[in-house]
């Protein structure tokens, strides 16, 4: 069920992610092939944030390893964009729409340097992609739900990465929003990126993603969307919770135990 | 220059650093951090005093530095490694430092030239005749205003050179680091700019006073706009008017400047809270009943 | 000492008040405290202190004496006003509560500044001793002052002994008391009037600028020893009554200290002493647990490394190098002649001539270790689809981990395998 590629342009190996001790993914072993759209499916508290917060590097891992483009994160970050979820940040901020998007050329211009000539031009022009031209100098206080989304996309486009992390990109975004940036989404695979989004909704599934990821506290299965969003498997994903598995992670928290065998120096 | 004007014109430094520092803090809800800053330094600037013996040194203002930002460090590290929620982390670390810093003034009543009352409320008043006064002799000026206007100085060159990273780390953290900028470099780098600011105006308004000029007037600026560079020009304004017009409430009723300044610093906010064409309680009351009328 | 003995034999009738008045004022405090604390509200006790001041204030130039009942009810109303303003200022506005905190304290306490600086300039004779409201003055507390704190304090604890039930429920889960149809704003109202009082009378002993200590850290110091709400708060009660008595004896040796600082300096003692060293939440004990897990995990690694061998040469019993041992578990030499001491100690080995077995209860041991493993293993590739080759690491940690009742479903879930993915037998008793 789990679909192996060759030439990963994700590669996550063993990971076991924890708060506070307590894992909340285990083992997740997959790989993922370039210039496609994958969608993250699974219920709410599944870990899909958790998985993306941690390939981003946000937060650290309990064991394994993660390498994107065949390397370490930290030497690909300018390659790789992150769209956080929407509620993650304070919209009362006094900040206007072509602040937050330029923010995603912050990576780029390095310390001290201000944003250049060059630089709006490019978040603008991802502002006209996501059809926010008219709102450049709106405060963001004054957003839609669904506009506050199409800035946080047009900040990840700003990025110009080639590997993109969307935690919900469509929450709070109506019909007509949505159908604007799947198609944006999916010029953007077209021209060889990879797209990774969470999505709740599983109707458009199939019509969105040609490659799920579908996780449980563990991962559940990866692959192709036809012969992996089945009707098994999505039983599998959303069924029964694994209580033996969340009783071992309570365990672990309680006792404190290390989160793997650290303890034994090699010689 | 008159007396008046210098007090002013130190009140007004001393409002403005504090004001810009104060925008990132109230927008990273860390206002009570920088509440138990300005009280904690206090250890360090007595412990400085002490074995300087003065009160221009630059290790006074390093040390109490370190101090500032060893108070963030144990509030977090009794909040992760101790599991004691960041709320009693704070009020137990910034009373507890507090209180050593008190006590030693006590202590060394006679070798420190600082008081009770100096801690409460600071000495602006003096501000005119203590005098930087070179060893050859030569009548430079107040010394506080050497002092604050070198710090605001610091603060400006810090916050125009960071400006960008101070403003993503803010608002966005997660973001910041997915792109590779460090949010622990930058809280840091910030608590240590909150440190030095609440040192240098510590002797003018005092330890307590301090945080009335940190976050009342952003807390006014957020109310009247919704963009973080006019936030900060606003505070710079409203602080020198709080200055200005704690100057001459305190003059007219012989009362403490520093008290004055953080009364007017209320007033003001209190009147954006109620008016503010976009964000006040009135206006806000005002235009709904109107709708309801229409 | 003599002092000490003067202070501590009670005779002076004085010293009996302020070591009663103390007494009663800390631990009303702390009493009160600990549920602002459980509320995660503890800053808020701090914005109320620090407002207290001008109400102090503006009651002495209302009534131009410095009566303790007039200056409780000033105290009293400005404290209230800016409960409710914190309130009003973060639910009206997009200004957060940290903002609205301290804001608020700081403004309020400017304005008490300003005041009692005009106060102190006005000449009149009545004031002095108006500004020990800001570091307090547990010795001077005398005669009626003491009757009316006191009394106060008194009826603090009395509430607090009537609505205790009430207040745990609403500090612990508002929603859940809301839900059994208890008057949660009737409950919070009472409450919050409670922490202005504690505040008012608190600050006699140490003064407004540190009066937060006296409501945060006694309750922050007693959580560390306790699960249990009553228990945490008598610990919060004698530990603020302990600080309180020190405070006093500190104000009747040395009059020229500040009393509320010194007061601070042994609660905040305490609060450090039990961060570290209290026993199950203390950092030193979490620190010593960990590092027992970890002996306690290569003792079982160890074991685990017998039985193997036993498995393989299918004799559990025979003798073994520490070389033989090494080969099947990669381990710094040390630590693992450490670790077979402490097994020949508890029992699970026997040593002679530089060989090391198994006793039976350590080869049950060994084993049990193993048949944790492999069952893990299989429940890996069972349930969460791992690859064969994957589940060894993960099952390394497990092993240590798992408890004999969730053995025995771990068993029943997987229907008691014969063996592991790799073949190996599943060693059942
Ligand atoms: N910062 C955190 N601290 C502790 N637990 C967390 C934290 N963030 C998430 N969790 C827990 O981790 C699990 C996975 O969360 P998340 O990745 O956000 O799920 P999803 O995005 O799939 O809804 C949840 O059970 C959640 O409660
Ligand atoms: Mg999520």
């Amino acid at each position: 069920m789990i679909t192996q590629v060759e030439n990963p342009i994700v590669e996550i190996h063993d990971l076991t992610v924890s708060y506070d001790k307590k894992p909340v993914l285990w083992d997740v072993d997959l790989s993922l092939p370039k210039g496609h759209l994958i969608g993250i499916i699974g219920p709410n508290g599944a870990g899909k944030s958790t998985l993306i917060k941690s390939v981003m590097g946000l937060i650290p891992n309990s064991s394994g390893y993660i390498k994107l483009f065949d390397q370490d994160l930290s030497k690909v970050r300018g390659r790789i964009s992150y769209v956080p979820q929407r509620e993650t940040v304070d919209w009362d901020f006094p900040a206007s729409v072509i602040d937050v998007v330029l923010m995603g050329r912050y990576g780029k211009l390095g310390l001290f340097k201000r944003p250049r000539k060059a630089d709006i031009e490019v978040a603008m022009d991802c502002l006209r992609k996501v059809d926010m031209e008219a709102f450049k100098d709106r405060q963001i206080s004054q957003l839609s739900g669904g506009q506050q989304q199409r800035v946080f996309l047009a900040r990840a486009l700003a990025q110009q990465a080639d590997l993109y992390f969307m935690d919900e990109p469509f929450a709070g975004v109506d019909a007509a929003t949505e159908k604007t940036i799947i198609k944006l989404l999916r010029e953007m695979t077209e021209r060889g990126n990879t797209v990774i989004v969470v999505h709740h909704d599983l109707q458009s599934v199939p019509q969105y993603f040609d490659w799920v990821i579908m996780l449980n506290m563990r991962l559940v299965a990866s692959g192709p969307t036809e012969s992996t969003f089945t009707s098994e498997i999505l039983q599998e994903t959303y069924g029964g919770k694994l209580t033996l598995l969340s009783e071992v992670g309570n365990l672990l928290k309680q006792g404190r135990f290390p989160s793997r065998e650290q303890t034994e120096v090699k010689n | 220059m008159s007396n008046d004007l210098q007090i002013i014109l130190a009140g007004s430094f001393v409002a403005t650093a504090c004001g810009l520092l104060g925008c990132y803090l109230i927008l990273r809800k860390m206002a009570m951090v920088g509440d138990a800053i300005s009280h904690a330094v206090l250890p360090g600037i007595v412990l400085a005093f002490l074995f300087t013996g003065s009160r221009d040194s630059v290790t006074m203002v390093i040390g109490a530095g370190i101090i500032g930002v060893l108070t963030t460090f144990l509030i977090e590290f009794f909040h992760k490694k101790g599991k004691l929620q960041t709320d009693a982390s704070i009020g137990v670390t910034f009373t507890w430092l507090f209180a050593i810093g008190v006590i030693l003034i006590s202590v060394f009543a006679g070798k420190v030239d600082l008081d009770q009352d100096c801690v409460l409320y600071g000495e602006i008043a003096y501000v005119p005749i203590d005098l930087w006064i070179t060893d050859a002799g030569t009548v430079m000026g107040p010394r506080v205003l050497y002092i604050s206007g070198t710090v605001l100085l610091i603060i400006l060159v810090f916050i125009a050179t960071g400006y960008k990273e101070l403003f993503l780390t803010t608002f966005d953290p997660a973001y910041a680091t997915a792109v590779g900028i460090s949010t622990v470099l930058w809280h840091y780098l910030l608590m240590g700019a909150v440190s030095i600011t609440t040192v240098a105006s510590f002797e003018s308004v005092g330890a307590i006073l301090v945080v009335a000029l940190l976050i009342a007037p952003p807390a006014t600026a957020y109310l009247l706009t919704e963009d973080l560079f006019k936030m900060m020009v606003l505070t710079t304004i409203i602080g020198v008017l709080v200055s200005v017009s704690g100057y001459y409430l305190a003059v007219a009723t012989d009362g403490s400047i520093a008290g004055a300044m953080a009364t007017m610093a209320g007033l003001f906010f209190g009147l954006a809270f109620l008016f503010s064409p976009t964000e006040g309680y009135l206006v806000k009351k005002f235009r709904k009943e109107k709708a309801v009328m229409h | 000492m003599e002092t000490f003995l003067d202070f501590f034999s009670f005779s002076d009738p004085n010293v009996r008040y302020v070591v009663l008045g103390s007494i009663l004022i800390t631990a009303s405090s702390a009493i009160v405290g600990s549920f602002t604390f459980l509320k995660k509200k503890a800053l808020v006790g701090d914005a109320v202190a620090h407002a207290v001041l001008p109400g102090v204030c503006l009651s002495f130039i209302l009534y131009g004496e410095k009566n303790p009942l007039v200056l409780i009810i000033g105290a009293f109303t400005t404290g209230w006003i800016a409960l409710t303003l914190i309130d009003f200022i973060s639910s009206k506005s997009k200004i957060k509560e940290d903002t609205a905190i301290g804001l608020i304290l700081s403004v309020f306490f400017g304005i008490g500044i300003f005041l009692l600086t005009i106060i102190q300039k006005s000449g009149n004779a009545a004031q002095s001793g108006l500004d020990q409201f800001l570091f307090g003055k547990a010795a001077s507390l005398v005669g009626s002052d003491l009757i009316t704190f006191g009394l106060v304090a008194v009826l603090l604890l009395v509430a607090v002994y009537l609505f205790f039930k009430e207040f745990t429920l609403i500090s612990f889960d508002k929603d859940f008391a809301a839900s059994v149809g208890l008057p949660i704003r009737a409950m919070e109202l009472i409450l919050t009037t409670l922490t202005v009082l504690a505040v008012v009378v608190g600050i006699q002993a140490v003064g407004v600028v540190l009066m937060a200590a006296m409501l945060i850290t006694p309750a922050a110091a007693a959580r560390f020893w306790t699960e249990k709400i009553k228990v945490m708060i008598w610990l919060a009660a004698i530990f603020g009554a302990f600080s309180g008595i020190s405070g006093a004896y500190i104000s009747y040796v040395a009059p020229s200290m500040p009393t509320g600082p010194w007061i601070v300096i042994v609660i905040s003692s305490i609060a450090f002493f039990s961060f570290f060293f209290a026993p199950g939440r203390g950092i030193i004990q979490r620190l010593l647990t960990q590092k027992r897990i970890k002996k306690h995990i290569v003792d079982e690694n160890i074991l685990k490394a017998l039985y193997q061998l036993g498995e393989e040469e299918k004799n559990f019993f025979d003798k073994r190098t520490i070389e033989t041992i090494l080969s099947k578990r990669t381990l710094r030499r040390d630590l693992l002649i450490k670790s077979l001491k402490r097994l020949k100690r508890e029992g699970y080995l026997k040593h002679s001539d530089g060989l090391w077995f198994f006793t039976t209860e350590g080869k049950n041991k060994g084993q049990r270790v193993v048949k944790l493993h492999r069952l893990w293993e299989v429940y890996l590739i069972q349930y969460l689809r791992i690859a064969p080759d994957h589940v060894h690491d993960d099952a390394d940690t497990i092993e240590h981990v798992l408890t004999p009742e969730l053995e025995a479903r771990l068993e029943k879930l997987l229907n008691y395998p014969s063996t592991d993915p790799h073949k190996s037998e599943i060693p059942y008793e």
